[in-house]
């Protein structure tokens, strides 16, 4: 068997705990509250206790998908992001960069939001990028 | 925040309104719990009797959307006291003339008119915190999701400076920010107006500061929020949406017409880790992978930014969120050669002042709380030590305004909107956690005794909640924890999700739906 433990920051509220998430053989088995973490001092809430256990759901998705006759049907990487990138240039140049908009994340890395916005800037055109802040 | 999560603990008075703490934000409120034990007086507005309520020196249930009033009166009481710090007004604030004069009419008699709050416990509030010597405010979205949500910021902040009470240990202005990176997502330009670090797209210096680093002509005209997206895609002016990480069919209001409005879209791409709500309606869906699948970091509500680490694969053919949007972009002919999250941080420092000084390897231990200007810098524990981010701190005379929409005789009830503590926002993650899903498996509606007795409705049964955008039904929960008048709903529960019923009507300036107050009708359902 192997196991290892990683130190990471729960995905939940912004209080942003900090937590060990247990591998036992390639699965998530915990959580184990860091001790030394200036925001929880070795607590955490039910969610914090119990945030492995949405990550291997049999309900994630696993594969792209694109709509076909009007169901979302699985499809390679190389379709679903040819597909997809052949639809926005094709947008942007009919109806120009502002014809887009980008909806960003609360939950993922600041460098994926950093990516995000960089990417509807720079690579479309457009300052239309907005998130859930205030939801 | 202004200050810090372990600064609470420093307070002699705890402020807190227009927050759930123990059900959002549990190991915040522990602190609150620490505080209290050590000596603090805890204060608690809010229009239910939540369970931080229960340990309140002193709790008022004022009514849904009176807060300014309510924080008018408790500043009338303190300047006819003469509990102002009036040093502090003098020498690090300006346009407290503006303040004085509109507080004067808020009188505790009068403000009880208004909010439902008896005057002798507006007056008690008004004495614990301003003769604290350390008073922290604590607040969350019962303040800013208004059409008054800015309004009822300023009046917090008012309140703060008339008494001092920010810049030092225990005190301050502080925000409980909802979502792990809600923060974060703000400080790296994940909105209209602004690139990271809050540089404003239209102001020439910095727009062609990223121009040049990206090597791109940027467009200076500030962007669409989300409420004029959604009108974007109605009117056709917006044709294609790409959505990463959200599900805006369950968290935005008035959800029929979201709906409507992603019908309309020519083009929609949802790259997330669950085939939500939102991704049902999709063109094309693209699999990213958890916190618990990737690097990278997470800034907390604290302003402290902290390393996320991966701990296990990736599940099936899902991928990195990062690769995804640069292999779009090169396909689009914008070039990006990015390794690692750790390169995008690299450049994320050098393009903004606030984390100039964060490095992955200054971030091993604590973290780092912004801002963090250069790699010498110890971060920042508390804000406005010595001056405000404008130099003086300004007052606004603020009036109070009524809500956006009012019960009448077709929608007699109020309906407030908020979490719970074993679930989260849409319950994309917690239903899908056994365990969490096991506590509160569906969606319930408070209501007050006086209230079902009128229905002829006992928890459990069924009840048909309808306002003007919608309706839903929901089992009661009766409870006296609510006020007369008052229900209370989640949108953790597509079968039961309030934002099937909440109004669209939002503040002016930070565009933040009215999620807090509408008029509904009840029935009991058959």
């Amino acid at each position: 068997m192997e196991y290892s433990s990683v130190l990471t920051t729960c995905t939940y509220c912004g209080c942003g705990c900090n937590f060990y998430l247990e591998n036992l053989d390639g699965r998530l088995t915990g959580t184990i509250p860091c001790k030394t973490s200036p925001v929880n001092q070795g607590r955490l809430c039910i969610k914090g206790w119990n945030a492995h256990e949405f990550v291997q759901s049999d309900q994630r998705l696993t594969s792209p998908l694109i709509r076909k006759e009007g169901r979302l049907v699985p499809v390679s990487w190389e379709e679903a992001l040819d597909y997809t990138a052949s639809e926005l240039a094709a947008i942007r140049s009919e109806h120009g960069p502002d014809s887009l908009a980008f909806l960003t994340s609360a939950k993922v890395t600041n460098e994926e939001n950093f990516l995000l916005q960089k990417f509807a800037r720079a690579a479309t055109g457009t300052n239309n990028i907005d998130h859930c802040a205030r939801l | 925040m202004t200050n810090s999560i372990g600064d609470i603990e420093e307070a002699d008075c705890i402020f807190i309104t227009g927050s759930n703490t123990t059900s959002s934000h549990p190991i915040i409120a522990d602190r609150v719990y620490r505080a209290k034990e050590k000596g603090a007086r805890v204060i608690v507005a809010d229009p239910r009797r939540i369970h931080i309520a229960r340990l309140a020196d002193v709790h008022v249930q004022q009514k849904l959307g009176t807060d300014v009033a309510l924080l008018n009166g408790i500043m009338h009481v303190i300047l006819e006291q003469g509990w102002q710090d009036q040093e502090f007004i003098d020498q690090r604030c300006e346009g407290f003339e503006s303040l004085r004069d509109t507080v004067k009419q808020y009188s505790p008699s009068v403000v009880e008119g208004i909010t439902g709050v008896p005057a002798g416990d507006i007056e008690r509030v008004a004495e614990l915190y301003a003769r604290a010597n350390a008073a922290s405010i604590l607040y969350c979205m019962g303040i800013t999701q208004h059409t008054t949500g800015v309004d009822n910021v300023k009046s917090l902040a008012n309140l703060a400076m008339l008494t001092g009470n920010i810049g030092r240990p225990g005190t301050g202005l502080n925000p409980l920010r909802g979502q792990n990176n809600v923060q974060g997502a703000c400080d790296m330009g994940g909105l209209p107006n602004v690139f990271s670090g809050y540089q404003q797209v239209s102001n020439p210096e910095a727009n062609s500061k990223f121009a040049s680093a990206w090597q791109a002509e940027l467009s200076d005209k500030p962007g669409l929020p989300i409420p004029d997206m959604l009108a974007g895609l109605e009117d056709k002016s917006v044709q294609g949406l790409y959505v990463l990480g959200e599900n805006p069919v369950m968290s935005d209001p008035d959800s029929d017409h979201v709906s409507h409005a992603l019908q309309q879209a020519r083009f929609v791409v949802v790259q997330d880790i669950f085939l939500t709500e939102t991704a049902q309606m999709a063109h094309v869906v693209l699999p990213g992978v958890s916190f618990a699948e990737k690097d990278g970091t997470f800034t907390n509500t604290e302003r402290r930014v902290m390393r996320v680490r991966k701990a296990v694969e990736p599940v099936g053919d899902s991928r990195q969120d990062w690769e995804i949007i640069q292999d779009l972009s090169n396909r689009l002919g914008y070039s990006m050669s990015y390794s690692s999250p750790e390169e995008i941080m690299q450049e994320i420092a050098q393009l903004t002042p606030s984390y100039g000084g964060i490095t992955y390897q200054r971030l091993e231990g604590d973290g780092l709380q912004w801002p963090c200007p250069d790699t010498g810098h110890p971060g920042t524990k508390i804000l406005h030590q010595e001056r405000f981010a404008r130099g003086l701190g300004l007052f606004h005379g603020v009036e109070h305004q009524a809500p956006a929409e009012s019960v009448d005789q077709e929608y007699p009830y109020w309906l407030t909107t908020g979490r719970i503590y074993t679930h989260y926002h849409t319950g994309t993650m917690t239903h899908n956690s056994p365990t969490l899903e096991r506590e509160a498996p569906e969606g319930w509606m408070e209501i007050h005794p006086d209230d079902a007795r009128k229905l002829g409705v006992r928890t459990g049964d069924r009840v048909r909640v309808a306002s003007r955008r919608g309706s839903v039904e929901a089992a009661a929960y009766v409870t006296e924890d609510i006020s007369p008048g008052t229900v209370f709903m989640t949108f953790h529960y597509v079968e039961s999700n309030a934002n099937v019923l909440t109004n669209p009507a939002t503040d002016p300036i930070a565009r933040i739906p009215e999620y807090k107050v509408c008029a509904v009708s009840l029935e009991k359902a058959a």
